[in-house]
């Protein structure tokens, strides 16, 4: 739990001196030093966890050795501010984007206020502007005819370990939502521009250890939890008696790695592990036991997630590419896809660049509708949210919605499927279809302006509590303003790290706030062949009419 | 202090022109060889940076997407917002940058007891920035009637518009007034805001003073210092045409303003003003959101990047995998396989 109480923090937040509050900062931001202190920054990470990605991907991860982040000796190679200058110079020839978010920021501060770690936290520094300040005044200092020539005038200064920390700071304090991406009148989004800082963290040795051991695991067991392939399925399968106690029917249809399945289903691997997700995963295999869908989950690519998308591009390519190795290797016509956000934004932004083409498979078709999805046809893999609101459309799904009569839900759009996607719609319209009482946030915190759960990209690591609660404190007041006006006591959400991360978060700001996957809430609603008379909902809650 | 060194900055500039306007071939070297030389530095940097931006690929389809996806047909695809179609992404790019669209959106965040964060409506730099862009572009246009002879077309209406308050012998342009006064609220938000004041470099501060004097310049030329409008006109033809030449008195408030219009021209190329630019090349507005209909292709995807290989993976957990009734390409063999790494156990909490 977080190191300082919900009470406190409640007060801290308002009145604490801060850029936030009111407050105005004296000195000038390039005096202003980084310091770290126990609860502000993530471990580094192991070094066996370093040597295993450097054998796999030279070069880019840098000296594996031990190393403390509070000590100002981070053991670095000598030449470390070479490799991150030449770093800079590779991947402003390899993105466009990286250039162009360098030269033209005008710094009007339209996005200073729009980033949820500065709203928690009123430091500076996260000001959207200001995070890529940090690395633009090195890139003026090295690569700008103004910045070689007038320096710090032209707000230019060189590669020092100051700057490095600096960077490793605040780069692990963004959570690449693209919020700010949204309101700039350019469009530059800081994801990238995090994105490229993380990469050339990783060059000279700076990871953190609940990025790149997830990813570790992701690479050899399949998946971030490390779950061989025995334990993955016997999870898996657990969960199907708890579906027959609450349901009264025993599924047939869960198997894994069969070949010949028409379609391969992919899920973020904690919905098989970690309880709210565990519901969600229920709720996917009622769907596809009531609508008889052929379908089968790979152990060995058992993770929908990748943490490579907070290391660099070559790893997440690396993780993304069991997805169409194993399609094709079961020989599958399409994928299916779970809820998760950073998940979908691979898949959506990257996969089919990264290692497509995916000539191998067919362009989705549901079996069960005939509808073809053609804003797939080319990745070949479709969401699980717009599956469902097809199958909900052409009602191919026996539904009771009364049995979500005892929840009082809204919608969290997690940032990567709303600003990565444009996912907003389908969720809604299954919600709006399988429970009567559904409530919407305020109009500023929803859609595209939705507010990150204050811990993706790799931050909803334990030892950084405090921060995670105040960069989520944006998301938790919108939902505690819906629990005070409509009784909301739900948090549905199409993502696995929101479903671990909003899950603290409420249990800090708004207790009384559960938190489920979309699928969860359709599983509660599915009328099932055989079944019982249902009396709870899958997590086991009494019914709405059946509590005592 | 980092307004001061704008400030500093711009009155060196003005005080150098006023200078050099006396010195004898002064004139010269401002009315005629200075504005060729930031010409040519402004046409050739912005172009060089351009093509600098063109140079680098854009790798992977990043539209930010701000509206509802094209995927089912009962679901309305918002068009403007996430568009899939060239017609659409143009759609989306007239609005950014005719209307400033993204600015529109902006908000201004406060947090109060509770807590409680709210988000208020805040439309002002929206405002003056279009006011500021749209009044620059109609001064540049006005300044046509000095560059061509017989004066285009479109100048005599555009004044007609401009200069619709009619105030005493000469005509008033409303869009000089509007420009300074978007110029001033665009300097005092950055210098009163601590935010701005905190985030702000001289960079931003000196193309803003800039401009203002470059206007005020212009306004004290056409109102206060009259200058001879034909020796102008006769100089600013020559230049288009050539063959310049400066012919009488034309007064050294017209060499100050021509001064910092080269100054800034010069400036343009090597500063944030490139944005004018870069507008049109931002992958996150300009892209198309249909990265799964039709593939992106990235000129440097490494293809020797391969995953772990399920052959590696099924030899590492053949035996387990054949325990627990999972499929296996291959019937285990006496000899165990070798694992690929030590690796250490999970972590407790989940990781999604």
């Amino acid at each position: 739990m977080a190191d300082t109480k919900a009470a406190e923090m409640k007060v801290k937040v308002v009145k604490e001196p801060s850029l936030m509050t009111g407050s105005v900062p004296t000195r000038d931001w390039w005096d202003v030093e980084a310091i770290f202190k126990p609860g502000n920054y993530c471990y580094p990470a192991k070094k066996s966890i370093v040597e295993y990605h450097g054998k796999n991907l030279p070069g880019l991860f840098g000296e594996p050795r031990d190393w403390e982040v509070e000590s100002d000796d981070w053991v670095l190679p000598d030449n470390w501010k070479e490799i991150i200058i030449n770093g800079i110079k590779e991947r402003l020839d390899k993105f466009r984007s990286l250039k162009i978010f360098m030269d033209c920021c005008v710094r009007c501060g339209a996005c200073a206020d729009k980033c949820h770690f500065f709203l928690g936290t009123g430091d500076p520094k996260n000001m959207p502007v200001m995070r890529a300040e940090l690395f633009r005044s090195v890139y003026r200092n090295d690569f700008t005819t103004a910045g070689r020539i007038l320096g710090e005038i032209a707000g230019a200064r060189p590669m020092t370990f100051k700057v490095l920390k600096e960077w490793f700071m605040y780069f692990y304090q963004c959570t690449e939502c693209r919020r700010c991406s949204v309101f700039c009148p350019y469009g530059i989004d800081t994801a990238e521009v995090t994105m490229m800082g993380r990469e050339l963290l990783h060059l000279v040795g700076v990871g953190t250890n609940w990025i790149l051991e997830p990813a570790a695991n992701s690479n050899r067991t399949g998946n971030h939890l490390g779950l061989q392939p025995h334990t993955f399925k016997e999870n898996a399968e657990f969960l199907i008696d708890d579906i027959e106690e609450a349901t009264g029917v025993r599924l047939e249809s869960l198997n894994f790695n069969r070949k010949g399945a028409e379609v391969l289903f992919i899920i973020p691997s904690a919905d098989v592990f970690a309880d709210p997700g565990i519901f969600t995963f229920m709720g996917y295999l009622l769907i596809f036991e009531q609508i008889g869908l052929d379908y089968t989950i790979s152990t060995y690519s058992s993770e929908g997630g990748n943490f490579g998308l907070f290391t660099n591009n070559e790893l997440m390519k690396k993780l993304n590419a069991k997805m169409y190795a194993e399609a094709k290797r079961l020989g599958v016509k399409w994928i299916l896809g779970g809820e998760c956000g950073h998940m979908w934004r691979v898949i959506h932004q990257y996969m089919n660049t990264m290692n497509g083409p995916a000539d191998f498979l067919e362009v989705p078709r549901s079996p069960i509708t005939g509808t073809v999805f053609e804003n797939a046809a080319a990745t070949k893999m479709v969401h699980i949210s717009e599956f469902t609101a097809d199958l909900i459309h052409h009602n191919k799904l026996k539904i009771d919605k009364s049995r979500n009569d005892h929840r009082t839900v809204t919608f969290h759009d997690s940032c990567n499927t709303a600003r990565g996607m444009g996912l907003l719609d389908e969720p809604r319209y299954i919600l709006k279809n399988v429970c009567n009482n559904f409530y919407e946030m305020p109009e500023n915190t929803t859609r595209d302006k939705t507010f990150c759960c204050g811990s993706g990209t790799g931050l909803n690591t334990g030892e950084i509590m405090d921060l995670r609660m105040r960069a989520g404190l944006p998301r938790a007041n919108a939902v505690r303003y819906v629990a005070d006006r409509h009784g909301v006591d739900m948090l549905s959400c199409v993502c696995a790290i929101d479903r671990a991360t909003l899950l603290a978060l409420n249990q800090y700001w708004n207790p009384e706030v559960e938190v489920c996957g979309v699928s969860e809430l359709v599983g509660n609603a599915l009328v099932m062949e055989g079944e019982k008379e249902r009396e709870t909902d899958l997590r086991f809650t009494p019914l709405a009419g059946m509590e005592g | 202090m980092r307004v001061l060194k704008a400030f500093i900055a711009v009155v060196a500039l003005v005080l150098v022109a006023l200078l050099v306007a006396q010195v004898p071939g002064g004139q010269s070297l401002l009315g005629i060889v200075l504005p060729y030389l930031a010409f040519a530095i402004f046409l050739g940097g912005f172009i060089y940076k351009v093509v600098d931006w063109a140079k680098s690929p854009v790798p992977f389809r990043i539209p930010t997407t701000c509206g509802q996806e094209s995927s089912l047909p009962f679901i309305k695809q918002n068009k403007l917002d996430c568009p899939t179609t060239k017609t659409q992404v143009v759609g989306r790019m007239l609005l950014e940058v005719l209307l400033f669209r993204s600015l529109f959106r902006n908000t201004k965040a406060s947090i109060h007891d509770g807590p409680q964060l709210a988000y208020g409506s805040n439309k002002w730099l929206w405002l003056f920035g279009l006011l500021f862009h749209y009044s620059f572009l109609v001064i540049v246009l006005r300044h046509m009637r000095l560059f061509t002879d017989p004066i285009a077309g479109f100048v005599a209406p555009l004044e007609f518009v401009d200069g619709f308050l009619e105030v005493g012998a000469t005509t008033i342009y409303q869009s000089s007034f509007i420009l300074l006064a978007a110029v001033t609220f665009l300097f005092l938000r950055r210098v009163v805001r601590p935010y701005l004041r905190y985030l702000s470099l001289p960079a931003d501060y000196f193309p803003l003073m800039l401009i203002f004097a470059i206007g005020a310049t212009g306004l004290l030329m056409r109102h206060v210092f009259r200058v001879d409008i034909v020796s102008v006109k006769e100089l600013t033809v020559g230049l288009v045409t050539f063959s310049p030449a400066i012919n009488g008195q034309i007064g050294a408030i017209f060499f100050v303003h021509v001064f910092l219009v080269c100054v800034l021209l010069a400036y343009f190329p090597f500063s944030k003003l490139m944005h004018l630019g870069g507008v049109f090349m931002s992958p996150t507005r300009n892209m198309a959101n249909n990265s799964r209909m039709v593939r992106h292709e990235n000129p440097w995807n490494d293809p020797n990047i391969k995953p772990h290989s399920y052959e590696a993976y099924e030899d590492e957990f053949r035996e387990f995998m054949v325990e627990s009734g999972l499929p296996v390409d291959k019937q285990p063999e006496p000899a165990p396989a070798e694992p690929e790494a030590g690796q250490a156990a999970p972590e407790e909490e989940s990781k999604a």
